[in-house]
């Protein structure tokens, strides 16, 4: 096995190009443990920790932020949670405190398993992926063509992920996630909701209930057409809303969860984030008003 | 291939390092230190947390290559000469030991959580540690020496 230790991405992305099954590593929260217990034995690591320019992130002139891949949880957390609320509450559900430290959006999305906490917020939230080979450039994926199935994402043998690109939230967001206990918990499934009031639209996805993260595309189109963003939440909008956030699922049976399980606890999840986000959006106009 | 880092203020440097070894066999096979505990060897215990760059972190999970030129703290390097660190004190007067096998993962951890945080709460410390598992359960007595480290600190900053 070869240690390959680029000092910038231009070396970083020639180190991928001339041996393309290099496996990098960030965090290592994921790569180290197949290295453990010998799952993976890849031909090199590229280790990106020396390529400073991944852990920064920028307000960018467009009025999006550009989040380098290798940004650690607890810093998105502590940096952008005002910004990029949902993504900052699903960070705060991965791992643990030495795993938020050293873990990373990009890691979650190059290991692209469906059970990663950050994808529901990303497809949520329309993140868009940036990433790039020495041979070809930059390739800027939407976050919902970028998973392809069960820890398979878009990403060709040559590329590497640079960053990854939202928008601050325009209204409420909110994550929610099944497990065993707040810590140390691979989801049993997960949720994710982003309101933007401005567009009358509704982000929805879901975590480890499907092959991929997925958005809930026909719940998202339900509530555009039938929301009234005047008013308290109809009880049957927020049922229907729940019913086809769960046919967007389709589960399997394991150790975690059964897929009955997993379809109840979407809807309810689906409902219950709905709901939070609802009135806070109530919440805050109330409060514009009184102002 | 070979591997320095700053452990506790020295240098060292270890040969014949494999690429895909973990910082952690590193330190208990290869320097001598074998106060971080290997368990899981995959995150889940806390066992094996030490500082890098001053961030704590399950060495387990960092390539010892990730580590080339850094700073590293174990639990060997808390305390200052003779005298004990404050949490190692505090867990000492408390009881917080049984077993012992969690206890350098959780002074490392505690022992971060009380220099970032004056006063942190019930809900701070639970939290801080809730990466670090005790299977004798003796939690009460852990988060009793944090209380008690942390009031210290307070009082005496």
């Amino acid at each position: 096995m070869e240690f390959l230790r680029p000092a910038t991405w231009a070396e970083a992305l020639a180190a991928k190009a001339d041996l393309p099954e290099a496996a990098p590593i960030q965090g290592g929260t994921d790569m180290m443990v197949e290295l453990n217990f010998d799952v993976h034995r890849p031909a090199a690591l590229l280790d990106l920790n020396r390529v400073a320019e991944l852990t920064r992130w920028t307000a960018e002139a467009d009025g999006r932020l550009r989040i380098g891949a290798g940004v650690p949880y607890a810093r998105l957390i502590a940096e952008l949670g005002d910004r990029l609320p949902g993504l900052a509450q699903a960070a705060r559900t991965v791992g643990s405190p030495q795993i938020r430290n050293r873990g990373t959006v990009g890691g979650n999305l190059g290991a692209a398993s469906p059970a990663g906490d950050s994808h529901p917020a990303l497809l949520a939230g329309d993140a868009v992926i940036e990433v790039e080979s020495a041979a070809r450039g930059v390739r800027m994926i939407p976050a919902d063509e970028f998973y392809l199935g069960v820890k398979r994402n878009t990403l060709l043998p040559d590329e590497l992920i640079r960053a990854f690109w939202m928008s601050p939230a325009s209204g409420p967001q909110y994550f929610s996630k099944v497990g065993t206990r707040n810590a140390m918990v691979i989801a049993v499934c997960s949720f994710a909701i982003a309101l933007h009031p401005g567009e009358r639209r509704v982000g929805a996805a879901i975590g480890s209930a499907a092959p991929t993260p997925r958005r809930a595309r026909a719940a998202e189109e339900f509530l555009a057409a039938e929301l009234d963003w005047d008013a308290p939440l109809e009880p049957a909008v927020l049922r229907r809303f729940g019913e086809l956030a769960t046919e967007a699922a389709s589960p399997i049976d394991d150790v975690r969860g059964t897929a009955g399980y997993r379809r109840h606890a979407i809807g309810v999840m689906a409902r219950r984030t709905l709901t939070w986000a609802w009135n806070d959006l109530r919440a805050g106009r109330t409060e514009r008003r009184a102002g | 291939m070979r591997v320095g880092f700053t452990v506790n203020g020295r240098e060292e440097t270890a040969d014949d390092v494999w690429e895909g070894e973990s910082l952690l066999y590193v330190l208990r096979e290869r320097m001598g230190l074998p106060g971080s505990k290997n368990a899981c060897e995959q995150g889940e215990c806390g066992s094996c947390t030490v500082l890098l760059d001053g961030v704590p972190v399950c060495s387990c999970l960092v390539a010892a290559g990730q580590a080339e030129g850094r700073r590293v703290r174990t639990v060997e390097g808390l305390a200052e000469g003779d005298r004990q660190a404050p949490i190692q004190e505090a867990f000492v007067e408390c009881g917080a030991v049984q077993c012992g096998f969690c206890t350098p993962g959780l002074l490392v951890q505690a022992h971060d959580l009380i220099e970032r945080v004056p006063r942190p709460s019930d809900a701070d410390i639970r939290e801080a540690l809730a990466g670090n598992l005790c299977r004798c359960t003796g939690y009460e007595k852990i988060l009793a020496a944090v209380r008690l480290a942390a009031n210290r600190r307070a009082e005496n900053p």
